[in-house]
């Protein structure tokens, strides 16, 4: 669990027992000391657990967008030099600007299932990234990508992505969900294909989450917001519904059956989540803090909790028996 | 010297609100404190050694940002956290 107070800096705790107690990390992520760009991590935003085959290791992204290690299951953090010293991170990062609101941050770290060096990073702002060699070297990976708000035609990096996911069985597939829309890239092209102009032209493709089928590449779920003229973050006109593709984004499907028929929820980037049932479930929790469940892979919904804090962050564990 | 521990860091110190530490420099007593609760200094200060936004330190009754401030075994130190917000960037992850 990644924590940030406000008042006192970021941390790590981490839980063996379900979440009955925490213990915080010993050596939180931070930058290193005297480092040339006199960095302060402000937040740390994005956790991922590293390779199947390397337990124990973690990844977390930061506020700003650094990139950390553990390799104790959480208990000591590293900077990933070969990220954080990159000689173009202050560039790709923007820094010192911190163009997002609430500050820039690194986030959807992605493993190859097939390789544990090579990665794939998202950069708010900055863009998709990807490493071969285990965090030494990165490049951009962004051609195809819209970027209105940057005034090169097709710039290599500078985009905002808001979620990107690889698929677990077909690695070479990546969805993202961008601030300018819905993309999938089949890796050998190395370019992002926009999907989402095949949603309703009265919806848009704007969103923050973006998840995927554990076992068909084709199918994946989105939820949308109102991207329009202030872009208040909500769902557009006042009707909640996540929205499915079956056939990898050339067509998508309205799921809202059992949402409110008039509700503004925002459901931020890390606030959906799948299992891996026959019939796949469906979880997402909103700003206002309820979590909706569907168990019928979105077509329809039930509000499992609600009175909860702003959510920020749903997963999904499947515990043994004898756990529940 | 006697440190006064604000509630936020007491889990460090197993809840005590004071504690004794050393050292000639408000710096040098953080140090110290961390020897002791480990983890606590870095809620005090950033890994660059700057005093976090809303920690306050004071010595005796000054309120003191130089961590260099030179102390002596008679002086009383008090970390204090100021509260404020309710917006802004004191505790929202960021959104887009």
């Amino acid at each position: 669990m990644d924590d940030k107070s406000g008042h006192l800096g970021p941390t790590v705790f981490h839980s063996d027992d379900l979440g009955a107690s925490w213990t915080e990390a010993t050596r939180p992520p931070a930058f290193r000391t005297g480092e040339r760009l006199e960095r302060s991590l402000k937040a740390v935003f994005w956790l991922t657990p590293g390779h199947a085959d390397e337990p124990g290791v973690w990844y977390a992204g930061g506020s700003p967008q650094g990139l950390f290690a553990s390799h104790d299951g959480g208990a000591t953090w590293d900077p990933v030099d070969g990220w954080n010293d990159h000689p173009m991170w202050e560039t790709w990062a923007e820094w010192p600007d911190q163009n997002t609101p609430d500050g820039s941050m690194l986030h959807s770290i992605n493993i190859d299932p097939r390789d544990p060096t090579h990665m794939y990073i998202g950069l708010s702002s900055g863009g998709v990234f990807e490493t071969t060699d285990g965090g030494g070297d990165w490049r951009p990976l962004n051609k195809g990508c819209d970027s209105p708000m940057l005034p090169e035609t097709e710039p290599e990096f500078g985009h905002d992505p808001h979620c990107v996911r690889v698929h677990p069985l077909r690695p070479d597939r990546l969805y993202q969900q961008n601030h300018c829309g819905i993309y999938r890239m089949e890796r050998a092209d190395a370019r992002w294909v926009r999907v989402g102009t095949n949603m309703p032209s009265d919806i848009g493709d704007i969103g923050f989450p973006i998840e995927l089928h554990p076992r068909d590449p084709d199918t994946a779920w989105v939820f949308p917001m109102d991207g329009t003229d202030v872009w208040p973050r909500t769902s557009p006109d006042g009707r909640p519904a996540a929205y499915i593709t079956r056939d990898a984004g050339a067509s998508w499907t309205r799921c809202d059956g059992g949402l409110p028929s008039r509700a503004w929820f925002t459901v931020k980037r890390q606030a959906m989540t799948v299992d891996h049932g026959v019939d796949v479930g469906v979880y997402f929790g909103t700003t206002s803090g309820e979590i909706w469940a569907s168990t019928d892979e979105g077509t329809t919904w039930r509000c499992i909790a609600a009175h909860l804090p702003e959510i920020y962050s749903v997963e999904y564990a499947d515990l043994h028996p004898s756990l529940r | 010297m006697n440190v006064r521990i604000p509630t936020p860091l007491r889990s460090y110190t197993g809840q005590a609100k004071s504690v004794e530490a050393s050292g000639g420099t408000v710096a040098e007593v953080l140090f110290d404190l961390d020897r002791q609760f480990s983890g606590l200094r870095f809620r005090v200060v950033d890994e660059q050694g700057r005093l976090r936004q809303h920690m306050k330190v004071f010595v005796n009754a000054d309120m003191v940002r130089d961590l260099a401030t030179a102390v002596c075994d008679t002086d009383e130190i008090t970390l204090m956290q100021a509260l404020s917000g309710g917006c802004g960037d004191t505790g929202r992850l960021p959104l887009s």
